[in-house]
């Protein structure tokens, strides 16, 4: 390949913590790798599984689940249903021959700008040292065997 | 109908164009499908710029908007009034934030230029599903909680009460009055604490729109901005509110002491007590853990010394439900256990005090009747302050604590007026940053005490030689000497950490609110909002944001009353529209969403067999819709369809 | 039932299978006497399990002559693609039946591994493997007698409609009777749904069940149902068994959770689903009791296999449809 390999990494985070804690790190002109694309929900909680599977199936190297820290959570305790739901995700995310590097939960709240840029470095720099993920080719069902009709 | 979309990228001014090639951005947008009308602008939130928005949408006949500038935290309100100026919905409106997210965290031209292009697209993917949602107005409660009775507290009561609104305050010790209480004088104009805070205190009491309710805790909160359920359990005081006259015999009679908590444990007050002499209200409680009746049956004294016959053994706790409009959270701050700092010999050596102690003990009303003495009650010849101690200290709170500068300058002042004593402070810097302070320090340094330029290392009553023996010794290193030095004293105040209250991990729960690194409450914008939270409707006052001098904290306390008159004052309040709903030909009655909602806020229908989301209640977290196994239910503003959209249009995957 | 098409012809049937165990087949013949009812109403033209048959008498119908296939099996070889292609020119309605042919099915789980993975072990390692010369099938042989043919095993499971555009879908493992005759039913009578549709509840089994549920429903630790005493009353979930009863569509009426045993899936993702395994790992970790990283870590862990728990019949047609291939 003509250009090195840059990782796409998809983050589903919250509003009220991660999100703003991306702000913050804006706001303090930290500087990041441009590696990631956010999508917002109100709450980690929102973050349904199939958000992550999606990411995955669209061609993203990483995915990262970020909502505030337990006990902090703006809906009380909806990143509480994240915490809960993601040991089986990863689990399940594993046995599809994902390595565990490429998804990851963190709790970064909306004072922790600098912590934001942490994750988003390590993780990027992880991602790359794994190689594309790149779904569609490595994993994607072939097109159909032609021998026979 | 194909959605017609307008794009908007915003410049503003060289904060995102200094970095991303908006016109770049412009042109990608204007190939997407759906894209009928793309454009520019230097500031997007100008007035100019939302004619812009205004005009578009109406020449181009927009039916959604996205304008790609700073974080939707930001500016996203601004932008949906314009929409809704221009007569669209504001829900059909999505921002992509190119600045926070992009232009101000990359250097790196070209990728940020991409990244934003891939932000604007996942917008635009959003954008195309977008529906309309109708804001609902819901009318407020003309009623504000005040918790805590603290001068913030009572600040924010007084100003609500004044301005004729209902206001609820519970405290949860016997009186009001807070840490204020406590004080003798005040920095830097050494004015009587007492006696500019109990006329705010009686006033509380005697206002004919505060209902107080002291020994009282805050249980439960329920509802939503405007219209909050909360629950207070009023502890059993034993004491009947209308037949006792404060009389105060029974607290003369009563054979039992304990260490009374508002002079920190340094005298005694009785089973049945009040906080201190001016306590508001000035009727007693019967501290049942303490009193003798209630542990072993016998006693009564008070009951037959108490002339009204005001004692009520069998009273129980009541747990009333207010409903109200507002929440002001002013529960103070507590201070970093001091038993932790053993190096500088708390616990260890009595005279070794915490600046709270020294204040008890210099107070008229304290233990010694205000006269500064050691434990056995001999004059210090000597006395340390050390500054800092536990505060600026990675190894306990990273965190300036704000007052103890100045109050240690008061009380090197105190001292010097009250005994001969030398006086030591012990500092990293002087911190005296309030109107009038730097005047007092100087004064200060006129007045003879002796300034170190030194944090201190520890204190030990090992004596190195004969003017040492008997001493307390304090070891710093002198940054201006350069040298190590020992200094012995007869006393030691230890200026410690002001730190969160030890139940505001509870209490941050209790009300939905989250704390800062720090521990401390935490504020919604910490310039532009530092009185309210992330929860519409509940808002801060007072050093549980962040350790504050007096001024600062009534000043905050104003600011939160003012905040919550003014919502109050409309009347009505928006409640959040995007929230979640059952789709009843699909939900089978799992109840799966019953549990996982933090809001109560869905019923089951037995006869129906069908769950219910009432949207009042409901927050719009999302966290059932993500949960329900029959994907029964939706989230409006980010349904499954919407977020997939995002997630597919988040980079050009190929 | 009983009635003939309206033009008086009978209906003109084909049964397949492909990749399948012949439960399905078995569910045909599983309503009983009513089964009399379908021979009076339809020509049965192709059921290989029944009736020889040979690939020439299928190619020799004219297209569209046959008026329903009720195919069940998923598609992992060469002969299975041939024959799902040649039915769907022959037959104007095609239906999926059963849960493979919907859905992939069990057999779809080998989307978890690959041909060459799946022969390592099968003629490799597997226990009862014997096999010294270390022989593969080969699609041709050349033997003294000219050369042989078997079909290609692909690397993949399809669901049929991966490779063929189906009609309806008649899920189950097998389709229960009761699903079977409203199938039946339809096509005979010619009350069809919308293309596309699936002859089975909108609701979850959960609507069917009749076990008592908590009106908040929490899970303390997961079980496999050998491995604890099932209260006969309570919800399963509950229970802690991986029942995906709340994440399947109904319409089996509830066989299984009435009979102790967890509800497995076999009807397949809920209408708005879009990931059957995540809709089940979500609600089903969701309800954990777990309020720490590690008690819910510990609880994740008892699920042994989420994968095959929660896409026991449907990774070929979730999101990721099969495992990343070993390389």
């Amino acid at each position: 390949m003509s250009t090195p390999f840059e990782p796409r990494i998809v983050v589903l985070c919250c509003n009220w913590c991660t999100y703003a804690g991306a702000d913050l790190a804006g706001t303090s002109r930290m500087k990041y790798a441009p590696n990631v694309r956010l999508v917002r929900v109100m709450c980690s909680g929102r973050v349904d599984p199939s958000f992550v599977l999606r990411a995955f199936q669209d061609g993203a190297d990483g995915v990262l689940v970020a909502g505030c820290h337990p006990g902090d959570c703006h809906y009380i305790n909806g990143n509480l249903k994240a915490m809960r739901r993601f040991p089986a995700l990863e689990k399940m995310v594993a046995q599809f021959g994902i390595e565990p590097q490429r998804l990851r939960l963190e709790w970064i709240s909306a004072a922790e700008g600098d912590v934001f840029v942490r994750v988003v470095n390590e993780m990027t720099a992880q991602v790359r040292a794994l190689g594309a993920l790149d779904w569609r080719r490595r994993a994607a069902v072939g097109p159909l065997p032609e021998h026979a009709g | 109908m194909e959605p017609r979309i307008g794009v908007f990228v915003c410049h503003c001014g060289t904060n995102i164009a200094g970095v991303v090639d908006v016109n770049r951005v412009v042109e990608a947008a204007a190939a997407w499908p759906d894209v009928v009308f793309s454009t520019e602008y230097k500031f997007m939130c100008s007035d100019p710029g939302q004619h812009l928005l205004n005009d578009a949408i109406i020449r181009h006949k927009l039916t959604r908007v996205v304008v790609a500038a700073c974080s939707p935290r930001m500016h996203e309100p601004t932008f949906r009034k314009a929409c809704a100026m221009a007569g669209l919905n504001p829900y059909l409106f999505e921002m992509a934030n190119i600045r926070e997210h992009c232009s101000w965290v990359h250097e790196d031209k070209l990728a940020a230029t991409l990244k934003a292009i891939d932000i604007v697209r996942a917008a635009v993917a959003k954008a195309r599903l977008l529906e309309p949602l109708q804001a609902r107005m819901v009318p407020v409660t003309p009623k504000v909680l005040v918790v805590g009775g603290g001068v913030a507290g009572i600040q924010a009561a007084l100003d609500i009460a004044n301005a004729g609104t209902k206001v609820i305050m519970v405290e949860r010790s016997q009186s009001i009055g807070g840490h204020m209480a406590q004080l003798d004088k005040t920095f830097p104009t050494l004015d009587c604490s007492a006696c500019i805070l109990t006329p705010k205190m009686v006033q509380v009491a005697q206002h004919p729109n505060i209902e107080l309710m002291t020994y009282s805790d805050v249980e439960n909160v329920d509802g939503y901005v405007g219209n909050f359920t909360v629950k207070i359990r009023q502890r059993a005081r034993y004491v009947d509110e209308s037949t006792c006259t404060s009389c105060g015999v029974c607290l003369e009679k009563c054979p039992k002491k304990v260490p009374s908590e508002f002079d920190e444990g340094m005298a005694t007050r009785k089973a049945i007590y009040r906080s201190f002499p001016q306590a508001v209200p000035g009727r007693p409680v019967i501290d049942k853990e303490s009193c003798t009746y209630f542990k072993n049956g016998k006693c009564k004294i008070c009951e037959i010394f108490c002339e009204p016959k005001a004692i009520r053994w069998d009273d129980q706790d009541r747990v009333v439900e207010e409903k109200v409009g507002a929440i002001i959270v002013a529960t103070g701050m507590g201070l970093i256990d001091p038993h932790g700092l053993g190096q500088w010999g708390y616990g260890r050596f009595p005279n070794v005090l915490t600046g709270l102690e020294f204040e008890r003990l210099n107070n008229a009303t304290g233990p010694t009747g205000g006269r500064i003495t050691c434990k056995d009650g001999s004059e210090p010849k000597s006395v340390a302050i050390l500054h800092c101690v536990g505060s600026r200290d990675r190894n306990h709170k990273e965190y300036c604590s704000r007052v103890c500068c100045m109050y240690s300058l008061k009380f090197a002042h105190l001292i010097k007026e009250k005994t001969h004593a030398t006086v030591y402070n012990f500092y990293i810097d002087m911190r005296c940053f309030g109107k009038g302070y730097e005047e007092f320090y100087n004064r200060l340094l006129h007045e003879g005490v002796k300034f170190i330029r030194g944090k201190a290392a520890y204190v030990t009553d090992q004596a190195y030689g004969d003017e040492e023996t008997g001493k307390l010794v304090v070891s710093a290193e002198s940054t201006t000497l350069g040298q190590v030095l020992r200094v012995p004293v007869d006393m030691v105040i230890l200026a410690s950490a002001v730190a969160p209250q030890n139940d505001a991990e509870a209490v941050a729960r209790l009300f939905g609110m989250g704390r800062s690194p720090d521990g401390f409450f935490m504020e919604k914008h910490p310039k532009l909002e530092p009185f309210a939270t992330a929860t519409d409707g509940v808002y801060l006052a007072g050093s549980c944001q962040s350790p504050k001098d007096i001024p600062d904290t009534v000043a905050h306390g104003a600011a939160a009353a003012s905040t919550a008159l003014s919502m109050i004052s409309r009347g009505m309040v928006e409640v959040e529209a995007a929230t979640a709903e059952v789709l009843k030909d699909f939900c089978s009655g799992c109840k799966v969403c019953q549990d996982v909602c933090p809001y109560s806020a869905i019923s089951f229908h037995d006869d129906t067999h069908l769950a219910e989301v009432n949207a009042s209640v409901c927050k719009g977290c999302g966290t059932c819709v993500a949960t329900c196994p029959s994907s029964a239910i939706t989230g409006h503003h980010f349904n499954d369809l919407q977020v997939l959209a995002q997630i597919d249009a988040a980079f050009a995957w190929e | 039932m009983g009635e003939e098409k309206k033009n008086g012809k009978k209906l003109q049937l084909a049964m397949y299978w492909a990749a399948s165990c012949g439960g399905c087949d078995m569910a045909v013949l599983d309503v009983n006497e009513k089964i009399l009812d379908i021979a009076a109403v339809a020509d049965i033209r192709l059921w290989p399990i029944a009736m020889d048959y040979k690939y020439k008498d299928v190619e020799s119908w004219a297209d569209g002559e046959i008026d329903v296939c009720l195919f069940n099996g998923a598609v992992r070889n060469s002969e299975q693609l041939h024959l799902a292609r040649l039915l769907r020119r022959k037959c104007k309605v095609m239906v999926a039946f059963g849960s493979c042919a919907s859905f992939g099915g069990i057999p779809g789980l080998a989307n978890l591994h690959c041909k060459k993975t799946i022969f390592e072990a099968v003629y490799g390692y597997t226990a009862s493997t014997v096999n010294p010369e270390g022989t593969t099938p080969q699609t041709h042989t050349k033997v003294p007698e000219g050369d042989l043919h078997i079909p290609d095993f692909f690397d993949d499971v399809y669901s049929l409609n991966q490779v063929i555009p189906v009609e309806y879908y008649v899920p189950g493992c097998p389709p229960t009777p009761d699903t079977v005759m409203v199938a039946v039913n339809a096509i005979a009578t010619g009350n069809l749904p919308p293309v596309g549709s699936t002859i089975a509840g909108d609701k979850a089994v959960c609507d069917e069940c009749l076990r008592t549920k908590s009106d908040k429903p929490k899970i303390q630790a997961f079980h496999r149902p050998q491995e604890i005493f099932v209260d006969a009353e309570k919800c399963l979930l509950e229970q802690g068994l991986t029942c995906m009863g709340s994440a399947t569509r109904g319409g089996c009426g509830s066989l299984c959770p009435a009979v102790n045993m967890p509800c497995r899936g076999c009807y397949g993702p809920m209408p708005r689903s879009l990931d059957a395994g995540a809709d089940a790992l979500a609600a089903m970790t969701s309800i954990v009791d777990a309020s720490d990283e590690q008690a819910a870590r510990t609880k994740g862990d008892q699920l042994v296999d989420p994968l095959g728990t929660f896409y026991r019949f449907t990774l070929p047609v979730s999101m990721l449809r099969r495992a990343q291939r070993e390389h």
